[in-house]
């Protein structure tokens, strides 16, 4: 296999050592998996460390708005058909906790790895990757983070000079202009349902047009580039016109997207689509999400929805009515403290599901729906959501930290 | 305009409605049909023309490059100088605010020019982003209870002769010149730096529209348990945090 033959450097394996002493100390002291502080404290010492921990691997990267932790998780299990796997599959993806998830895994061939958005640049120049698979770009946590085209206009600058493979979906125009002055791209025509921020060409300015499926701009040329790759209705298919079936316990179209961009992935590492299709169908739940747990003798679906094209998604997986929706919402600082965003959510989508709302801030929400025009009931608590919702499985929706909160409370 | 129709126009959704403020004509929207008005929605995109028989016009905020280009067609389009020539109010916020001034600052560092139907003039600021809770208190002479919204923006915004300040600020920053001042108006056109969106928070002032829109002083009364529940809420929070 192709793992370490070059050893680290001294001051390389000091770092890793220093790193994983400081997450045992984290652990222990109930602070979560110490992954972050680890690689913090590796990074520290050695600076180039990231570098020198993938340099042994073949690496992918995946960054996103939505979909890069259960795309991850996708390509891992598919290339572990070829060997084994190093990823940060706990969604710490920033730079120190990818150090850390890295120095963890020193037998590894191929590294996946989750990215930020904001460290996309930065990380694609230490790692070197072999390929970077773009999924999409949207809105998210506006009192916080860049312009939504800023960031795809310094994914293009940051990845022009890369050396490698862009895996990108066509069907998003920012991504689109991310990917389109690389030297090596292969487009994948994954979907996009949220389009709201990409109205104006990301290179001119102009009105964009969107016939069906297709995009352009009618000023400057920018288009939709010609996918190499596709999801047909429950299919993947590939670039010589094979269907192959997409078989997933995951739910909703955006999941059959992933899956798609991670078969393009495998295919580049040399795992055929047939291969990589199967063994994806073992990812059950992502960090909780999708996962359907029992609470006071009742089914409970969890779906995490954090902007407004991630809702959109969630909406159109979700069973239909009567299924209660329970759906919850912070604004805590790891979800963005402005809730402007739920008027950016189409909730009249969910007309006909009883609908209960909680969370820190479910005034907000509560007002969101009346103007909709729904009825909801606003409660406390789970219990009391759960308490009250008539028969059948419950779908529950929550952004970031209210999502947490759930699985806290339901003991997942 | 005629007895019982309301025209709502929502000004280039495309390049203007990336921070929630179409939740200003949603709730625009439910108020008046609630008063039993028939409402007509108009969205027009950048590259369509604004109509001038609009009886509301609102515009959003958005992010720094596609506030330059909606000024500059909303200044070619002229469809808006128009509107409010014939008496039409127009309801603005933050990067949409902006536009409505006689100039500001755009993208590329220049000053470009507003439409000039509000006496004001926005510049960048010096310090750190306004972001976070705002109460303040809307000019009495309108009459309507505390502002509460959500501010998100680098902006500083001078008001010249004819603008009155449309709220003054105990929490928050607002137009961010120092003053205390939130926002501008004059007769008929409004600008605030408030999302939350504004009217979420504060649907008075869509009741405010839509009475001046009719020409009338009061409208049925509507249900605003909801919206009541949200204000105190965030009053509370602007508040505790200051």
């Amino acid at each position: 296999m192709a793992g370490n033959t070059e050893p680290l450097s001294p001051r390389a394996k000091l770092a890793v050592t220093a790193g994983k002493a400081a997450a045992a100390v984290s652990r222990a002291a109930g602070r979560g998996s110490g992954s972050v502080i680890g690689g913090r404290v590796a990074l520290k010492l050695d600076p180039d460390l990231l570098a020198s921990l993938a340099r042994h691997l073949d690496v992918v990267l995946v960054s996103a708005t939505n979909g890069k932790t259960t795309t991850t998780r996708l390509i891992a299990e598919a290339l572990r058909a070829s060997g084994p796997v190093v990823s940060n599959a706990l969604g710490a993806n920033m730079p120190a906790g990818i150090t850390s998830a890295l120095a963890g895994g020193s037998d590894a061939k191929f590294g996946v790895i989750e990215v930020d958005e904001k460290y996309l640049a930065t990380v694609a120049r230490d790692v070197t990757p072999k390929a970077i698979a773009l999924l999409n770009l949207s809105r998210d946590q506006l009192d916080r983070a860049a312009e939504t085209r800023m960031l795809a206009e310094r994914w293009r600058e940051g990845l022009s000079g890369s050396k490698a493979l862009i895996i990108a979906n066509a069907d998003d125009p920012l991504i689109v202009w991310a990917a389109s002055a690389s030297a090596n791209v292969v487009w994948v025509a994954a979907g996009q349902e949220w389009k709201d921020d990409a109205w104006s060409c990301p290179s001119c300015g102009g009105v964009m047009q969107r016939p069906g499926d297709d995009w352009f701009c009618a000023e400057c040329g920018f288009r939709r580039p010609m996918p190499s790759w596709a999801l047909s209705g429950d299919h993947v298919l590939d670039p010589h016109g094979s269907a192959w079936p997409i078989k997933l316990q995951l739910p909703g179209r955006a999941n059959k997207a992933n899956a798609t961009t991670s078969a393009a992935v495998a295919a580049a590492f040399g795992v055929p689509p047939q291969v990589a299709l199967e063994r994806m169908f073992s990812v059950q739940a992502v960090a909780g999400r999708y996962d359907v747990v029992t609470f006071q003798e009742r089914e409970l679906r969890l779906l995490l929805a954090k902007n407004p094209a991630g809702w959109l998604e969630t909406f159109s997986l979700i069973d239909g009515p009567p299924t209660p929706v329970i759906m919850s919402v912070n604004a805590r600082g790891a979800d963005g403290t402005d809730t402007s965003w739920l008027w950016d959510v189409d909730y009249t989508r969910l007309a006909g599901h009883p609908i209960f709302v909680l969370g820190d801030r479910k005034l907000d929400l509560a007002v969101r729906l009346e103007v909709a025009g729904l009825d909801f009931q606003v409660c406390e608590t789970l219990d009391e959501a759960v308490g009250q919702a008539p028969a059948g499985r419950i779908e529950v929706i929550a952004n970031y930290t209210a999502f947490q909160d759930l699985r806290r409370r339901v003991g997942n | 305009m005629s007895d019982n129709s309301l025209r709502v126009v929502w000004i280039y959704p495309d390049l203007l409605s990336t921070y929630g403020d179409q939740g200003n004509v949603l709730v625009v929207e439910r108020r008046a049909r609630q008063r039993r008005l028939d409402v007509q929605r108009l969205d027009v995109r950048s590259d369509q023309q604004i109509p001038t028989s609009g009886d509301i016009y609102l515009i959003g905020g958005g992010e720094d490059r596609p506030q330059r280009l909606a000024a500059e067609r909303l200044i070619r389009d002229g469809g808006l100088d128009r509107a409010v020539s014939n008496g039409a109010i127009v309801f603005s916020v933050c990067a949409g605010y902006q536009i409505l001034g006689h100039e500001f600052i755009n993208d590329l560092g220049e000053r470009q020019q507003g439409l000039g139907l509000l006496d004001v003039v926005s510049t960048r600021g010096e310090g750190d982003r306004c972001v976070g809770d705002v109460l303040a208190d809307i000019d009495p002479k309108l009459g309507l209870p505390p502002l509460t919204g959500f501010e998100n923006h680098q902006g500083v915004t001078h008001l010249g002769q004819s603008a009155r300040p449309f709220a003054k600020v105990r929490f928050g920053n607002g137009n961010g010149v120092g003053d205390g001042y939130e926002g501008a108006w004059n007769d008929t056109v409004f600008g605030t730096y408030m999302h939350g969106p504004v009217m979420a928070r504060n649907p008075h002032i869509a009741d405010l529209l839509i009475k001046l829109a009719l020409d009338v002083n009061a409208l049925p009364p509507a249900d605003d348990r909801w919206y009541e529940a949200l204000r105190q809420e965030r009053i509370a929070a602007a508040t505790e945090n200051a």
